[in-house]
């Protein structure tokens, strides 16, 4: 969707904030995304139109803010959403890239999906129904993908009479749950997408609410943690080697910082391999820098001749990863096809893809109570489980609370390519949300 | 030089990227993940805003090294000389291998048939695939954004097609954290979107602060024009003006390039880059609904002509 912005709107230098909705249909999920979308002047005149066109041809009375985001034919016949969409939309403040997740139950993948990238989840609660066994799915999966922000949208308080004692009993509950599983921030905002209420405007109804609306919170959310406290980490995706008359001896290893800081000067480990060297320089698109951190794209220079390719990983030398052959990770299985004990899969890590065996399933999560169903055997769509695999080549692997991008990996079917499962390295789900409970409440989570 | 002193004073998190930054870190990725694990890809290159933006990207991806990739353009044979003019110049200051599929050549050979409706955007679908299969590329880049088109937001970065270059909405692989999945069977290959996140005006705000050069027909200039089903079509060879339909001449400009025979222009006087900004920041309509005919011929018309392998 083109952005519209207010006028004085136009600097660049705004931040990305990237979020994913989860919640079932009829806890107004479309409802709240429509009205983001039409209050922050996101819906341009010719979609309107193209919507109120399609809802008259279908007999409709009402546009049905739906089809704004049903892209799909088959989403539109059938008037449920199949797919993950991204959306687009901006204020004076803020760029948005929003992950809009379909919320069948049978659709965990796509929740998967849409938090793997996502900074901040909303969870859609009707006000009517309370905290139902899918909010505690979708807190569930926030937690497990290490969601740093949540949002608990209490959505629907037109039909509780804007009720302050309804909202404060959800909000309590969730939070308290959401807080069992890990979760290190909730924000619990009273809603009525339908009426406008605390989602782009400050309600008139609920003056006993004293928080920011969704969007001023989306706003205002911060969009990094401090990067200079977590290992750094940079693996290698491509080595770049002009060989020309004007620089014949140019060797710079280019990727994308997947987490920290890594300066110019400073001494670093290659991974596998565990040689180490210093950084003689780094460049930064073209831009000769001293100083570098998580997302940028760049191109490091290294002061040895050492044999470094595409799927190394560079981190300083005083920090740097464990290798393994053996991962334990908790997977969701996205696949159609199972995963079983004993399967050959390809594992792809950061930018390194290798053959693996799956040696072990030891459970599978009920993510309704939590509860651990154990040697399963295999696993299907939509299951969530740990399992053991052995890798073919050592891999430079962290936890994935420790770092969302250099402790996930991909399970791929070697025989047709397919993208089995998402995985998450080190311990295991429900044992690290007891951790985190147990621990700091400020406990940093990267992502 | 060191990046952090250009970081404005006061702002909570030193570390925090800004939108642009974030969006080109995220695209420079996405190109080397290619060149890291494909044999033979190719870029889309049209002279299009869209595709000169992923051009300018994978040139700074690679430096100082040169892009490892060749270029493609499909032309319809109804392309704007200007924009023809802007693709050549461009390939040869900086050293590329261009492939040129003509859709014209197809007509001449009989293989394709020219529509009552004189349009030719829906025939680029074969030569397009027809050149895949034959130059045997296996990622091929677009310019393709998710906020063009519903359709287009249900696109894959990493979009996996058939050996007849088919998209299936309702196979697509899930998509995970930033680790693309590239695997592909002989005869397939992935097409590949590296600005998927960006918006109009990302783009043009990327193009101002990056100093790109743009074809002339973006910025606002008298133009011979006539009007067909409320847009403002370039007269000339390809078939219009018909009988009925008048030519004026207009100050205008173009929000999208493509083929002249369902690409509308719009009434503009914004002649630098900071008024085109200006004049997209207000405008109540998206390029496409502005500016294209062919999204207007069904209510899935894109997801149709991606299903068939158009971009």
């Amino acid at each position: 969707m083109t952005t519209h912005l207010e006028s004085g709107a136009q600097s660049s230098t705004t931040t990305l904030l990237r979020f994913a909705t989860a919640g079932s249909v009829d806890d107004g999920k479309s409802t709240l995304v429509g009205r983001l979308l039409h209050d922050s002047k996101s819906v341009l005149t010719d979609q309107l139109e193209a919507v109120e066109q399609a809802s008259l041809n279908r007999g409709q009375e009402a546009p049905d803010l739906a089809l704004l985001t049903d892209g799909l034919r088959a989403e539109r016949e059938q008037g449920i959403t199949i797919d993950v969409a991204y959306r687009y939309f901006a204020t004076t403040r803020r760029r948005f890239i929003l992950a809009d997740t379909p919320g069948h139950v049978q659709y965990t993948r796509n929740m998967v999906t849409g938090a793997s990238t996502a900074e901040l989840a909303v969870v859609l609660v009707d006000a009517r129904n309370g905290v139902v066994e899918q909010t505690r799915r979708h807190a569930a999966v926030a937690a497990l993908l290490r969601v740093p922000h949540v949002v608990l949208a209490v959505n629907k308080m037109d039909l509780v009479d804007y009720a302050e004692p309804v909202f404060a009993a959800i909000a309590e509950e969730f939070t308290a749950y959401a807080a069992s599983l890990g979760v290190p921030e909730i924000t619990a905002i009273p809603i009525s997408a339908l009426a406008g209420d605390n989602v782009v405007e400050p309600s008139a109804h609920m003056d006993w609410y004293g928080g920011p609306t969704v969007l001023e919170h989306l706003e205002t959310v911060p969009v990094s943690h401090d990067l200079t406290a977590c290992h750094a980490r940079f693996p290698v995706q491509y080595v770049i080697r002009p060989q020309s008359a004007e620089l014949p001896d140019y060797r710079g290893y280019a990727g994308q910082i997947a987490a920290g800081v890594f300066r110019v000067g400073e001494s670093v480990a290659v991974l596998p391999s565990g040689r180490t060297t210093t950084i003689t320089g780094i460049d930064a698109l073209g831009e000769s820098v001293d100083i570098a951190w998580a997302p940028q794209s760049v191109t490091l220079r290294l002061a040895d001749d050492i044999d470094i390719s595409r799927g190394d990983l560079i981190a300083p030398a005083d920090d740097s990863p464990a290798v393994t052959q053996d991962v334990e990770a908790t997977v969701c299985h996205v696949a159609d096809q199972p995963l079983s004990v004993g399967q050959r899969v390809l594992i792809k890590h950061t930018t390194r893809t290798v053959k693996a065996i799956v040696k072990d399933i030891p459970s599978r999560l009920t993510l309704d109570d939590l509860s651990q169903h154990p040697a399963p055997g295999q696993l299907v769509a939509n299951d969530i489980g740990r399992v053991v695999v052995r890798t073919a080549e050592p891999l430079a692997l962290d936890a994935y609370e420790d770092s969302r991008r250099t402790g996930s990996f991909l399970l791929i079917d070697p025989a047709d390519g397919t993208t089995l499962s998402a995985g998450m390295a080190g311990a295991a789900f429900a044992a690290a949300a007891e951790a985190v409970v147990a621990a700091d409440d400020d406990a940093e989570w990267d992502f | 030089m060191s990046t952090v002193a250009t970081v404005p004073e006061g702002t909570v998190n030193p570390y925090a990227l800004s939108h642009l930054d974030s969006l080109e870190s995220e695209a420079v990725h996405i190109f080397r993940e290619v060149a890291g694990e494909f044999e033979r890809p190719v870029i889309l290159f049209s002279g299009g805003k869209d595709s000169i933006v992923m051009l300018h990207l994978a040139l700074k991806a690679f430096a100082p090294a040169p892009v490892p990739f060749t270029l493609l353009h499909v032309d319809t044979g109804h392309n704007f000389p200007e924009v023809l003019e802007y693709r050549d110049r461009t390939v040869k200051k900086h050293g590329l291998r261009l492939h040129v599929a003509s859709v014209q050549e197809y007509i001449d050979a009989g293989k394709l048939r020219e529509r009552p409706d004189g349009t030719r955007n829906p025939l680029q679908t074969v030569p397009l695939t027809e050149a895949i299969q034959q130059h045997r590329f296996d990622a091929v880049f677009g310019g393709g954004r998710r906020d063009e088109e519903k359709a287009r937001a249900k696109e894959r970065v990493f979009s996996l097609r058939d050996e007849f270059s088919q998209w299936d909405p309702r196979r697509q692989r899930p998509e995970l954290w930033q680790l693309y999945n590239g695997r592909h069977a002989p005869g397939e290959h992935v097409r590949v979107f590296p600005i998927s996140n960006w918006t109009e005006l990302d783009i043009w705000q990327y193009i101002e602060r990056e100093g790109i050069e743009l074809p002339e027909i973006y910025f606002a200039h008298e133009r011979e024009v006539f009007d067909r089903n409320g847009m403002w079509l370039t007269a000339g060879h390809w078939g219009g003006p018909k009988e009925h339909e008048a030519v004026e001449t207009r100050l205008v400009r173009y929000r999208t390039v493509g083929d002249m025979s369902c690409t509308g222009a719009v009434d503009s006087d914004a002649t630098t880059l900071d008024a085109v900004i200006t004049e997209i920041a207000a405008s109540r309509l998206t390029e496409r609904g502005a500016t294209r005919a062919d999204d207007k011929m069904s209510e899935a018309a894109m997801e149709d002509r991606k299903r068939e392998g158009y971009f």
